[in-house]
């Protein structure tokens, strides 16, 4: 009963260098939570008050988990989740990062 | 240092052109622990933004599945601003995730529209802090 888990270089400090990891089904929330369970810290790398960070994308098999119900999303034994760092900037500040003074230069980084 | 091809700098800054006055953005990968930019790859800004640029969210999962089936990673992961300097504002600096990559800025804010060369400039973006580089094209 495992949920196979891609993690991204940045991440894998956190994961002893794997880049594949086992997690138990669920709710994204949850297996994000068992996620952290077995390496502590991954959790406030992907979740901020109870929202996944602007810069993370997490899919669930092929598809973008903003679009299949975020943290509520049922994720299944044999299902694959891929985690991703947004690729994304610019020249100015955008309103999204303004909005959220905390993630900034936190976001992802070990 | 970053060293680059001279095409794959020419493939950059014509994308960058092309694509002015919104930002360019796209990734040059190579192969896993080289640090060689060998591929180059542009990509759709999605944000379609003159101040912010955003790889699609499907177009970004292609590209990572491509990318380790032929076991590259990103080694220059380039943007332009078109109406300032070629240097990491503060949104890419925390948008910044890939420790490995070189993150070139190119510049189309003085000659966005004629054909002359635009500036380029190479830095490494890690936990926060940005260091120039230098470019060696070869």
């Amino acid at each position: 009963m495992t949920v196979q888990v891609e993690i991204p270089t940045i991440l894998r400090t956190y994961t002893g260098g794997n880049k594949k990891v086992d997690a138990a089904p669920g709710t994204l929330e949850s297996v994000i939570g068992d996620l952290d369970a077995n390496f502590p810290g991954l959790e406030d790398r992907l979740v901020d008050n109870g929202k996944l960070r602007q810069f993370v994308r997490i899919y669930l098999n092929d598809e973008d988990v903003r679009f299949t119900g975020g943290l509520e999303t049922e994720v299944d034994d044999d299902d694959v989740l891929t985690i991703l760092p947004a690729v994304a900037g610019g020249s100015v500040a955008s309103e999204v990062t303004e909005q959220l003074p905390a993630a900034v230069g936190g976001a992802l980084r070990a | 240092m970053l060293t680059i091809s001279r095409e794959i700098v020419d493939s950059i800054i014509k994308h960058a052109k092309a694509d002015h006055p919104d930002e360019a953005c796209g990734v040059v990968a190579g192969a896993v622990g080289s640090d060689v930019p060998s591929r180059f790859i542009p990509m759709l800004n999605a944000a379609m933004s003159t101040t912010f640029y955003e790889f699609d969210s499907g177009d970004l999962l292609r590209l990572y599945r491509e990318m380790d089936r032929n076991d590259e990673e990103p080694v220059v992961i380039y943007h332009s601003h078109t109406a300032t300097e070629a240097y990491p504002s503060r949104t890419d600096i925390s948008y910044a995730s890939e420790p490995n990559a070189h993150y070139v800025l190119v510049s189309t804010a003085e000659n966005g529209s004629v054909n002359e060369e635009a500036p380029l400039r190479s830095y490494r973006i890690v936990d926060g802090v940005v260091t120039e580089e230098e470019v060696t094209i070869v």
